[in-house]
């Protein structure tokens, strides 16, 4: 008998799409219980376009091939002692944030497509992000053996997850995931699939990515070509999310719509922390933040907006506030975590001039009026002898969970404080996308587990700051904190290099 | 004659990460061992899910199981996603090695129309089977606690999606491309009294709320005396009945069976032998679904094999049980 040929979607169907069937013996609602609780109308699965076409064979194929040129490059960096080929050891320290803020992420994102991938009545969806997850575990992983290496020679990679789960400025990226998480099905496809993966995703990957490449890390510029494909796959699923449900049912677009909004203030303010990354921790510089917004999120973001308006779904909600915001947030936040320096996990410091140059190039508007006479100033309050650190702890959004330092963008010397009282109790915000978020559903914002209300209630143990970071966080104190100028960090760099 | 390479050396500051030395001291680790345990978040959760507000995002609750650290549940295989991967694409590369030289030399021809209708009915319609397990499987992803179970049922449920698309080539094998031998046995699937008792009973599985009563249902019971009764009784009825070849196409799914059972194996024996609490859950569940299954099964062995076959494999699964301790 002559087989006849078949094409690649007609085969995936037969494959895969197929095997699920109606019920008989159960209520197939008891099975997928979770679609119908936030209102998004899902007239018929089979509307469902695969996002890409992958069985299983092909995945472990197509996979195993990458997994062993990336550890091949793992295995030649650790031989190589690959860590000396870094620009400069304030490197490191952007790998530390990468570490302990990041790569937990990609753990949640594991479990949270597992979730969708259980929950979805629609076989082509729930297919898609059972890939998705198994990806994202790759992800979490490589992460962890690219860190491996690096862990050995340098202070603040050592406890992570334990970290994650504790650390004041880390509960800005957790309390981003375990909001998605807690979400409903929908919303945490909108908010990671479509509003963080498809349209802030070059935000945070280039930047890290980029580099690593511009500053000699062989590990992490491996992984991030290797997770490359993986992306364009979460993209593609990110981009279908939107399509079908604003096609399934005309009721769907408000409510997509506030989703929208709500994960894209979200993600602009766990952005914040790449922002400073980009233009404060990087000895090698890729472009600044700015540069970055403009290109990944003005002009990739507003195009796609323009090609959604036909679905009535607008621009996210305060993306102008963005347009100004991307003058000022990466100075502001380097300049909080600078302040805060004794009870970061990573070193903190001045630019050198030469840095202040760049950032005077980069930000001609903002900078030499704001933000270089504060440099200034510490660097000559450093040279005598008095590197300043504020010993007190800064009191931290109920929404984002961003210490309260961002400013009005229309005055940049005037703190922004956005409240609100619900149940009789007052909570604060460092803006008005975050007021808006609690103000739309309170019942979950008041749950935040805010590190510093924690501190006080005495939940982190203490009595002291530093005893909070050296029991309750497991710091190294002195040797994971503090300015980067004689940490041990330095002393082996110099070590290694033979500087005295 | 070995060549010495030189490499200059430097001292490291510690050999793993911190929570890997608390375990196992500062000595350098596995890349399973610093892959798999702590990575998943244990505390200080910011809000309840809304779609299970009596639990926190990752709660141990979601099982009677009780267990001091769940990160006993160490996986023999040592798999994650690497070693994973790298396992499967060995595994497929030989099975593609199969499919295509079975269709090369028209293999399909050679059966004979009984074998052929015999597939359809018997063998094609269990990509539906693998279909839940995959779904009772990501449920233990989600919902279990701690790395080490969860990614490996997470390997498991991927693995099923796998099997449920073999299952599906040899349909397509069987009737050219043309899809009928799918739509056949999806029929059978939907309304041969034969399969309606499993049917049933994996329609319950996907109901079911405790993932590690799931596990025992799904990953024991079922996948024990399913596996039994096709790749080892009627893969031998095939081979004694002018069927031998249709071996090729199962092959990776005997040699996952392998694999995997080492692994449940290993995971019964940890849960039973932390308390006699777990041990009694795990009998009575094993018991319960042993019960159903035997039940559920027995039309369809019966038809398939003859009278004797179910027994067998209860005798398999009665093995099993015993060796975990659980019987
Ligand atoms: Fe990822
Ligand atoms: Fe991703
Ligand atoms: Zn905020």
């Amino acid at each position: 008998m002559a087989a006849k040929k078949l094409n690649i979607k007609d085969k995936y169907r037969l494959l895969t799409r197929d095997l699920d069937w109606e019920f008989s013996y159960q209520d197939r609602k008891e099975a997928f219980p979770y679609e119908e609780f936030e209102g998004i109308k899902i007239t018929d699965w089979s509307k469902w376009e695969d996002p890409f076409r992958l069985t299983m064979d092909a995945y472990w194929k197509y996979q195993a091939e990458k997994e062993k040129k990336l550890y091949a490059i793992f295995d030649a960096f650790a031989q190589n002692n690959g860590h000396l080929n870094i620009s400069d050891p304030r490197y490191a320290n952007a790998l530390k944030i990468f570490l302990t803020g990041v790569s937990p992420l990609e753990y949640q994102a594991f479990q949270g497509f597992a979730h969708t991938g259980r929950q979805f009545g629609g076989v082509g969806a729930r297919i898609a992000c059972q890939m998705q997850s198994i990806d994202e575990l790759r992800h979490v992983q490589t992460q962890i053996h690219a860190m491996s290496h690096y862990n050995k020679f340098f202070d603040g990679f050592q406890d992570w997850s334990h970290m994650h789960d504790r650390v004041w400025y880390l509960s800005v990226p957790k309390s981003f995931f375990d909001d998605a998480r807690s979400a409903g099905p929908f919303e945490y496809l909108v908010a990671i699939s479509f509003s963080f993966e498809y349209v802030l995703t070059n935000l945070l990957f280039v930047p890290f990515m980029s580099g690593a490449a511009y500053n000699g890390d062989m590990a992490t510029v491996t992984f991030g070509f290797s997770a490359q494909s993986d992306e364009a796959r979460h993209m593609t699923l990110g981009l279908e999310v939107i399509k079908f449900l604003l096609e399934q049912h005309e009721d769907n677009v408000p409510i997509v719509q506030k989703w929208i909004d709500k994960w894209f203030w979200r993600g602009t303010r766990l952005l914040s922390i790449v922002a400073m990354m980009m233009d404060y921790m990087l000895p090698n510089k890729v472009m600044s933040w700015k540069e970055a917004w403009e290109v990944y999120f003005e002009e990739a973001g507003g195009s796609l907006f323009k090609d959604l308006a036909r679905y009535g779904i607008r621009m996210p909600k305060y993306a102008e506030t963005t347009e100004k915001e991307k003058e000022h947030v990466s100075h502001q936040a380097w300049w909080i975590f600078y302040n805060y320096g004794q009870a970061a996990g990573f070193h903190t410091w001045i630019p050198t001039d030469k840095e202040l140059d760049w950032l005077s190039e980069k930000y001609p508007e903002t900078f030499d009026k704001y933000y270089r006479p504060r440099w200034e100033l510490a660097r000559q309050m450093e040279a005598e002898g008095k590197r300043f650190y504020n010993p007190g702890l800064p009191q931290l959004c109920n929404c984002c969970q961003i210490p309260m330092g961002f400013t009005e963008m229309d005055d940049p010397t005037q703190i922004a404080y956005r409240q609100t009282v619900y149940n009789g109790e007052r909570y604060h915000f460092c803006s008005d996308g975050c007021h808006d978020i609690f103000v739309d559903e309170p019942e979950k914002y008041v749950q935040s587990w805010l590190p510093v209300h924690q501190i006080f209630q005495g939940n982190c143990g203490g009595p002291g700051v530093e005893d909070v970071l050296r029991d309750y966080y497991r710091m190294n104190v002195g040797a994971d904190n503090l300015d980067i100028k004689g940490s041990p960090d330095e002393q082996r760099w110099n070590a290694w290099k033979g500087v005295a | 004659m070995t060549i010495e390479i030189k490499t200059s050396t430097l001292e490291p500051v510690r050999q793993t990460y911190a929570n890997i030395a608390r375990r196992f001291g500062d000595k350098p680790a596995t890349r399973y061992q610093e892959a798999t345990y702590d990575v998943q978040a244990e505390t200080n959760f910011h809000y309840r899910p809304l779609w299970q507000p009596q639990h926190e995002l990752n709660d141990k609750g979601r099982t009677a199981i009780q267990m001091e650290d769940w990160y006993a549940f160490r996986d023999p295989r040592q798999y994650y996603y690497g070693a994973y991967v790298g396992q499967r694409a060995r595994m497929q590369e030989n099975a593609e090695n199969n499919y295509a030289f079975f269709e090369k030399r028209n293999l399909a021809d050679r059966l004979g129309d009984g074998i052929r209708a015999g597939l359809i009915r018997f063998l094609v319609p269990l990509r539906h089977v693998e279909h839940a397990a995959n779904l009772n499987n990501m449920y233990g992803t989600a919902y279990g606690y701690g790395t080490a179970i969860t990614q490996a049922m997470l390997y498991d449920g991927m693995d099923r999606l796998g099997i449920a698309q073999y299952f599906s080539r040899i349909g397509l094998i069987l009737d050219g491309n043309s899809g009928e031998a799918l739509i056949e046995a999806k029929r059978a699937w939907m309304e041969d009294p034969l399969w309606q008792g499993l049917r049933a009973l994996c329609e319950e599985t996907l109901v079911t709320r405790d993932w590690f009563e799931l596990f025992v249902a799904q990953d024991l019971v079922l996948d024990s005396l399913i596996g039994q009764l096709v790749y080892d009784q009627y893969d031998a009825w095939l081979a004694d009945n002018g069927g031998q070849d249709v071996a090729m196409l199962t092959e990776f799914m005997q040699e996952w069976r392998k694999d995997r059972t080492r692994w449940v194996d290993a995971v019964l024996k940890t849960a039973a032998a932390e308390s006699d609490d777990n041990r009694a859950l795990l009998r009575d569940w094993a018991a319960k679904w042993r019960g159903k299954a035997a039940e559920a099964l027995s039309p369809l062995a019966r038809e398939m094999l003859g009278e004797e076959a179910l027994e067998q494999a209860l005798a398999e699964l009665e093995k099993r049980m015993a060796k975990a301790g659980i019987n």
